[in-house]
C-alpha cells in the first residue's frame, strides 16, 4: 500500500465484512467500539435493500426474511462494483443457482434473471417504437425479405426451456388480486418491452426468441425467419411478427 | 470556472419516487428538490423523464453519495462523466458531495465512511474535489458527515479541515445540522460551540433531518437515520446558526418511513418560515 490513507481504507473495508480478521491496530481500535456496528449495519442494509428493490419477484416468492438472509450472504461475497445501486445484483441469479438452501426452488434463478431484465428495460435508452404494421404489410415480399429491423433498446427476451419461468415471474410482479391461471410445467419465454413509458411483458415462443436474436445480430428478416423456422418448423411467422410489432419490440426505421 | 445559478434562499425537500406526482403539481413558491444523482444515471426511461418534468417546474439540487472523495483514489472517471452528463441535462442549482469515502479497490460500500483527518488525506480530498469541479465546470458543496467512532488521533480538526478544503479548491460547504447534533452527542462535544465556529460565509446549503437512538445502546449512540421528523434540539441549533449566519437554502431530508408528501411539506414550511423570519429581520 502506498499511503497511510490507503492502508487504513483497506483494513476498514475488510472490517466491514470480517472484523475479526483485521490486523491494522488503528482499525482494530475502531472495530472494538460498539458504534462500529453502525457502519457494518448501514453498509449491509443498503446493499440488501438494493437487492430487494431490484429483485421484487424473487423477494415475493421466498418472503422477506428468507430473501434478506440469502441476500446478506451474497453481499458479503460480492459487494457492489458500481455506486449506482440500481445496477447491483448482476451476479445474484448465478448466486441463487449455486445456493444450497435454494436447491429445491429450481425456478428461482430464472425468476431473478427476469427481474434483472425488467430493470434493464426500465433504464434503457429512449427510442420511438415501430408500430406501423400496415406499412410493413404494404412492402413487396422481396423488400420485406431484405428488411433489417432493429430491436428497441428497451426490448429484452429470454427463453427458458424447462420451466414456466415467465408465468411464475409475471404472477409475482402483479397485484395479488388478479386472477391466476394454473401453471403448465413446460418451457416458456418472456418478452419485455417499453413502447411508451412503462415496461410491459408478454409470453414469447422459442422461435420468437430466435427471430429477435437474429434481428439483434443485424440479420435481414428472411434470415431471421429462417432461424425461427429452424427452431420450430411450424412457427407462424406472420403472427409472430405482428405480435412483436404490437409489443413495440423494434425501433422506428429511419426512411 | 462558472458557478451554477444560486438557489433562491428558500426551503427544499428531498424528492422520493412515491411523491413524483405531488411534487410535479405543487405550486408552492420557492420550492426546490434534491435527489441523489446515482438514482438517475440511466440511459433513459421513465425515471429520468420524471426528473426532467419536475425540473421544468422546480429547481433541482444534485446530492451525490458515491464519489468517494476521501478515498485514496481519483474519482471514477466514468462516474464523473455520467454526473457531468446528468448535470448538463438537469441544470441543477447546486451539486454536492460528502467529506467521506465509500469505495475501495473497486468495491462500493453504500455509506459515508470515516477516515483519519491527516494532511495526506487533506491533499487527496482537495485534489479529488478539484478534479470533480473541473469535470463539472462548476464548484461543488461538501457536506460534514455524521460521526460514530473515536479515532486515536486526527491531525486536523473537522472545521479546520473543511475550511482548508474550501480555501484550496473554492468549494462551498453543505452544513448538515442534524449530523452535527448526532456527532456531538456520540463523540461528546458541544454542537452549539461547534456551529458557532463554523465558517458560515462558506455555507451554500443546510440539511435538516431526523435521527434515531441505537436499538441496543439507546441515547448513548444516535444514528443519522433520516427516518423521523427533525428533532426539536436540531431546530434550535438551526435557528441559532441562521441567526448568526443569515438565511441559507435549507433542505428537509427523509429517506426511511417516508410519510405522505403533505406531511413533509409541513416540515418544509417550518424551515421556510424560519428563513422568512431571518430575511425579514435582516431587512427591518
Amino acid at each position: 500500500m502506498s499511503t497511510q490513507l490507503a492502508q487504513f481504507q483497506a483494513a476498514f473495508a475488510q472490517a466491514l465484512f470480517a472484523p475479526q480478521d483485521v490486523a491494522d491496530p488503528v482499525v482494530q481500535r475502531l472495530v472494538a467500539q460498539p458504534a462500529f456496528a453502525v457502519y457494518r449495519n448501514t453498509v449491509m442494509k443498503g446493499c440488501i435493500d438494493a437487492l430487494e428493490a431490484n429483485f421484487p419477484a424473487v423477494a415475493r416468492l421466498v418472503g422477506g426474511e428468507w430473501f434478506r438472509a440469502a441476500a446478506a450472504l451474497h453481499v458479503a461475497a460480492e459487494a457492489p462494483r458500481d455506486g449506482r445501486l440500481l445496477n447491483y445484483g448482476s451476479g445474484f441469479a448465478d448466486f441463487l443457482q449455486g445456493f444450497e438452501p435454494a436447491a429445491g426452488l429450481t425456478y428461482l434463478p430464472g425468476v431473478a434473471r427476469l427481474d434483472a431484465l425488467w430493470r434493464e428495460a426500465h433504464a434503457a435508452q429512449d427510442a420511438v417504437a415501430l408500430d406501423d404494421a400496415a406499412s410493413l404489410a404494404r412492402c413487396a415480399p422481396q423488400s420485406l425479405a431484405t428488411l433489417v429491423l432493429q430491436p428497441h433498446p428497451a426490448a429484452r427476451w429470454m427463453w427458458f426451456a424447462e420451466q414456466p419461468i415467465y408465468s411464475i415471474w409475471a404472477r409475482n410482479r402483479r397485484s395479488a388480486e388478479e386472477a391466476e391461471e394454473d401453471l403448465v410445467w413446460q418451457g416458456e419465454g418472456a418478452l419485455l418491452t417499453r413502447p411508451a413509458d412503462t415496461v410491459v411483458w408478454r409470453a414469447i415462443t422459442e422461435a420468437g426468441c430466435a427471430f429477435l436474436d437474429a434481428c439483434a445480430a443485424g440479420l435481414p428478416l428472411a434470415d431471421a425467419a429462417e432461424r425461427a423456422l429452424a427452431v420450430d418448423p411450424a412457427a407462424d411467422l406472420a403472427a409472430l411478427l405482428e405480435s412483436l410489432l404490437c409489443a413495440g419490440a423494434f425501433i422506428e426505421r429511419t426512411p | 470556472m462558472q458557478s451554477t445559478a444560486v438557489m433562491s434562499i428558500t426551503a427544499g425537500l428531498g424528492l422520493k419516487p412515491e411523491h413524483y406526482d405531488a411534487a410535479l403539481s405543487s405550486q408552492v413558491e420557492g420550492l426546490w428538490f434534491e435527489v441523489h444523482p446515482e438514482n438517475y444515471m440511466v440511459a433513459g426511461g421513465p425515471r429520468l423523464g420524471w426528473l426532467e418534468a419536475i425540473r421544468e417546474r422546480h429547481p433541482i439540487s444534485l446530492h451525490g453519495v458515491s464519489l468517494s472523495l476521501a478515498g485514496d483514489a481519483e474519482p471514477d472517471a466514468a462516474h464523473l462523466q455520467r454526473l457531468a452528463a446528468l448535470a448538463q441535462r438537469i441544470q441543477p442549482s447546486l451539486i454536492s458531495e460528502h467529506l467521506a469515502w465509500s469505495a475501495f479497490d473497486g468495491r462500493h460500500f453504500p455509506d459515508l465512511l470515516p477516515f483519519p483527518r491527516s494532511t495526506e488525506a487533506l491533499q487527496r480530498v482537495a485534489a479529488n474535489i478539484a478534479r470533480t469541479q473541473d469535470a463539472l465546470n462548476t464548484s461543488i458543496a461538501i457536506e460534514n458527515p455524521s460521526h460514530y467512532l473515536r479515532f486515536d488521533r486526527h491531525e486536523w480538526d473537522e472545521i479546520d479541515f473543511l475550511a482548508e478544503l474550501a480555501r484550496r479548491t473554492g468549494c462551498t460547504l453543505l452544513l448538515d445540522i442534524n449530523n452535527v447534533h448526532v456527532s456531538a452527542r456520540n463523540l461528546g462535544f458541544s454542537a452549539a460551540d461547534w456551529l458557532d465556529r463554523f465558517p458560515h460565509e462558506r455555507v451554500s446549503e443546510i440539511h435538516l433531518a431526523g435521527h434515531a437512538s441505537d436499538p441496543m445502546l439507546g441515547d448513548a449512540l444516535l444514528i443519522d437515520s433520516h427516518d423521523a421528523p427533525v428533532a426539536p434540539e436540531v431546530w434550535r441549533l438551526y435557528r441559532r446558526f441562521i441567526e448568526r449566519a443569515g438565511a441559507r437554502p435549507t433542505l428537509i431530508e427523509r429517506d426511511g418511513k417516508v410519510p405522505g408528501f403533505d406531511e413533509l411539506m409541513d416540515e418544509r414550511a417550518q424551515a421556510a418560515a424560519e428563513l422568512h423570519r431571518i430575511v425579514q429581520e435582516a431587512t427591518a
